[in-house]
């Protein structure tokens, strides 16, 4: 079992990192060709970076939108950057005060994703409209992001499970000096949605995340008028007068 | 008056639930060989049409980065479902924008992506069947590119950048729009939208002359050609001589006589529109932009300013210095281009146009903020310009001015229903249809607030109120130019 996770963590790394790189790589290498930032826009890259900041981390046009929608998404995002926070400590020796600090707000934030979780998912479930837009995969998401949440609670709260194993297993993975990982089925559980969701990320809407980088609409200046902007395709078609 | 059903106008906004297929029969002329071959597309769907439309989305993939990121980041989370002024008009689940969307996703997957390529359906992948293209076709001519959707999404995902590409590969498969293209057509034959000849230009401004100085006793000039004029005027060939587009010419007129700035309007550049954004040809847009700058060099003109426009000033403001520029041959000192409200409120601000808001008095203002201005561009040399300079500009020429809901406004702003390539009478229903909410928004402040006039500074606006007011229970009339106002106001002759 253990050789099978150790295998396993280093292929959903592999996968995860290269399949990210690529896909950010792609993002970076296409241009947009047109100023098509929806406006109002900020006038400056400075206020762009800001605009695309409180997308990220306060949601912002979403808040626009819908606020119940709204406070779903923050109950998960937010339980879960807690969650992550709290899992600092099974990569890392000695661990950080503040990780140690986090410690027992990274558990409300679990309660808080599992909560998120199922009224996101009763909500896809529920209204007519978004029970249209959901497609298999969507549910498998909620469904596999709920089974990594649920099996994490329960080890925190009612089956626990060696923690001090689980880390010299990890830190094993990174130092490529392995150790055994604890027998344990929960934990089984756990981490092997974890590698699924690692696996999966770069192919699935998770995507998202590199996105709103480069979401024209929301990183690109409102500056039209004073500085031109030509992409390199565009700049050849000016040139020759035929569509590269 | 219709044989659809009109959607009730409700005190407090319904989402609808989905009704699929309800506007399925909703298919707008298809172009034929005439409309396409002038544009460089194939005159009929082509025999390997699937694998050319994948070669195609291939392409544009490389090209817009726009594409991968916002077929890649969608969650589904449905915030932009309720958005679109088509879903909560007609019900139509395929026009809530990420359904729209899906509809190219899909594709997208089945041939870009991993996932696609070996899940199928259980990620939405699907062939480009014929039965699919027939959607795109349908729903794809059932979004104005408005960009309400992109305001709402966490991502910033605009379906008008999906439906623009969707249009550009419908096109080079050989299955274009025919109002679109025929226009477009006109463009390059003609030189305009409406396929106004100059001579007949030329007599209806030499009316137009007439007809003011015999109102005004003041002559206000429409100049063509004039060489070494200051400004070139790029305005709608609907200006020309659609109501009330031209009571807004007037009042162009008028401000560009009373601050004695010499001005032009160009045989070569007769029309502001430029339709090729609307289906998404980079290399049209480009041949349409080209006739502006090649008319600014011949006449010698120092400033471009552009009338009353939504779309036009979209490509003008946003697309115009990518598209045909640099402008380092005009006076640097102005923004190129400049809107004609940017370009009026500065003057009136500055005392060298003043107004009598008495004229207009008999009025209760609201404005409509068009989709491409409101969302896609902007106005003098502040974040969110266009929504205030033509607001200043109405309360500066009248007295009454409400505006309607705050979620129906500014950036948050609903479509007239007509824009995006639909203005044809083969939609109609969508128009009408689509044109519910802000329908609603406008019935409650005259109900609320005894609004008697809404106010606009878009051509396809302005032609598409006019059109489905008296739908509703309103008058045509109610729709009128944000420079009509001006016009009414304008204190002609002497400053002092
Ligand atoms: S761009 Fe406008 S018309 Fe098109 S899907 Fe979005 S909201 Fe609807
Ligand atoms: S709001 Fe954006 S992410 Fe959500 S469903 Fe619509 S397009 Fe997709």
């Amino acid at each position: 079992m253990s050789i099978l996770f150790a295998v396993l963590f280093y292929a959903a790394t592999i996968v995860l990192v290269a399949g990210l790189g690529l896909k950010v790589a792609q993002y970076v290498r296409v241009p947009a060709p047109l100023k098509i930032p929806t406006t109002p826009a900020p006038l400056t890259q400075g206020g762009a970076a800001f605009r695309v900041a409180r997308e990220v981390v306060i949601f912002e046009s979403l808040f626009k939108s819908n606020k119940w929608l709204w406070a779903m998404a923050v109950m998960f995002h937010f339980g879960l950057v807690l969650v992550l926070i709290r899992h600092v400590r099974y990569f890392i020796e000695p661990v950080p005060m503040v990780i140690t600090l986090m410690q027992p707000f990274g558990i409300y934030g679990g309660l808080l994703m599992i909560i998120g979780l199922f009224m996101l998912l009763g909500r896809r479930l529920v209204l007519p409209r978004i029970r249209y837009i959901t497609g298999p995969s969507d549910l498998l998401m909620l469904v596999l992001l709920i089974g990594i949440g649920c099996s994490g609670a329960l080890m925190v709260n009612f089956v626990h499970t060696d923690i001090i194993g689980v880390k010299a297993f990890f830190l094993g993975l990174m130092t490529f000096n392995w150790q055994k990982l604890p027998a344990d089925p929960l934990l089984y559980v756990h981490l092997a949605l974890v590698a699924a969701l690692m696996l999966v990320f770069p192919f699935s809407k998770l995507l998202h995340v590199p996105g709103i980088f480069f979401s024209p609409t929301r990183n690109q200046v409102d500056d039209a008028r004073e500085r031109r902007h030509l992409a390199p395709w565009a700049a050849k078609y000016e040139a020759n007068k035929t569509m590269p | 008056m219709a044989d659809f059903e009109i959607p009730v106008l409700n005190e407090i906004p319904v989402v609808p639930t989905p009704k699929p297929g309800a506007t399925a029969h909703l298919k707008s002329f298809p172009a034929t060989k005439q409309h396409q071959e002038p544009l460089g597309y194939p005159g009929e769907l082509v025999d390997n049409w699937q694998t050319k439309a994948i070669e195609v989305m291939g392409e544009l993939l490389g090209k817009y980065r726009s594409l991968p990121v916002f077929l890649d980041s969608c969650v589904k989370c449905g915030s932009c479902a309720d958005k679109c002024h088509y879903f909560l008009g007609t019900g139509d689940p395929k026009n809530m924008p990420v359904a729209r969307q899906d509809l190219f996703r899909s594709v997208y997957r089945k041939h870009f992506t991993p996932a696609g390529k070996l899940l199928g359906d259980l990620v939405g992948a699907r062939e480009m069947t014929r039965e699919l293209l027939d959607d795109w076709y349908n729903y794809f001519h059932q979004c104005s590119q408005c960009r309400r959707c992109s305001v709402f999404c966490p991502y910033g995902i605009d379906t008008a950048e999906i439906s623009m590409a969707a249009r550009e590969i419908m096109d080079r498969i050989g299955l274009g729009q025919k109002y679109c293209n025929e226009i477009i057509g006109k463009v390059y034959s003609v030189g305009n939208n409406l396929g106004l000849p100059l001579k007949a230009l030329n007599n209806t401004l030499e009316g137009l002359e007439e007809d003011i100085e015999e109102d005004t006793g003041h002559p206000i000039k429409f100049p063509v050609d004039v060489h070494g004029a200051e400004v070139l005027l790029v305005t709608p060939s609907a200006d020309f001589f659609a109501e009330p587009h031209i009571d807004g010419l007037i009042g162009y007129g008028k401000v560009f006589h009373q601050a004695g700035i010499s001005w032009t309007l160009s045989s070569k550049a007769t029309e502001a529109a430029n339709f090729a954004m609307f289906i998404g040809s980079y290399e049209n847009m480009v041949k349409i932009s080209r006739r502006i700058r090649d008319a600014a060099i011949e006449l010698g003109v120092k400033r471009i300013v552009f009338g009353e426009c939504g779309h036009a000033w979209r490509v003008a403001y946003s697309f115009l210095n990518t598209l045909a520029g640099p402008w380092d041959f005009l006076d640097p000192r102005y923004p190129v281009p400049q809107h004609i409200c940017e370009f009026s409120n500065d003057l009136i601000k500055r005392g060298a146009v003043r107004l009598d808001k008495s004229a207009n008095d008999h009025m209760t203002l609201t404005f409509h903020d068009s989709c491409n201005v409101a969302r896609g561009s902007r106005m003098g040399d502040f974040e969110g310009g266009q929504l205030v300079i033509p607001r200043e500009l109405i309360k500066a020429s009248c007295g009454k001015f409400v505006d309607m809901h705050p979620d129906t406004i500014g950036e948050k702003s609903f479509c007239c229903g007509g824009g995006g390539g639909l203005l044809t009478d083969d939609l109609i229903e969508l128009r009408v249809k689509g044109a519910q909410p802000r329908m609603e928004a406008l019935k409650q402040v005259v109900e609320n607030d005894g609004v008697t006039h809404m106010a606009s500074i878009c051509a396809i606006c302005k032609a598409q109120f006019t059109k489905v007011l008296p739908y509703y229970g309103m008058e045509m009339g109610m729709i009128v130019s944000v420079h009509q106002l001006v016009s009414n106001a304008i204190l002609l002759g002497s400053n002092d």
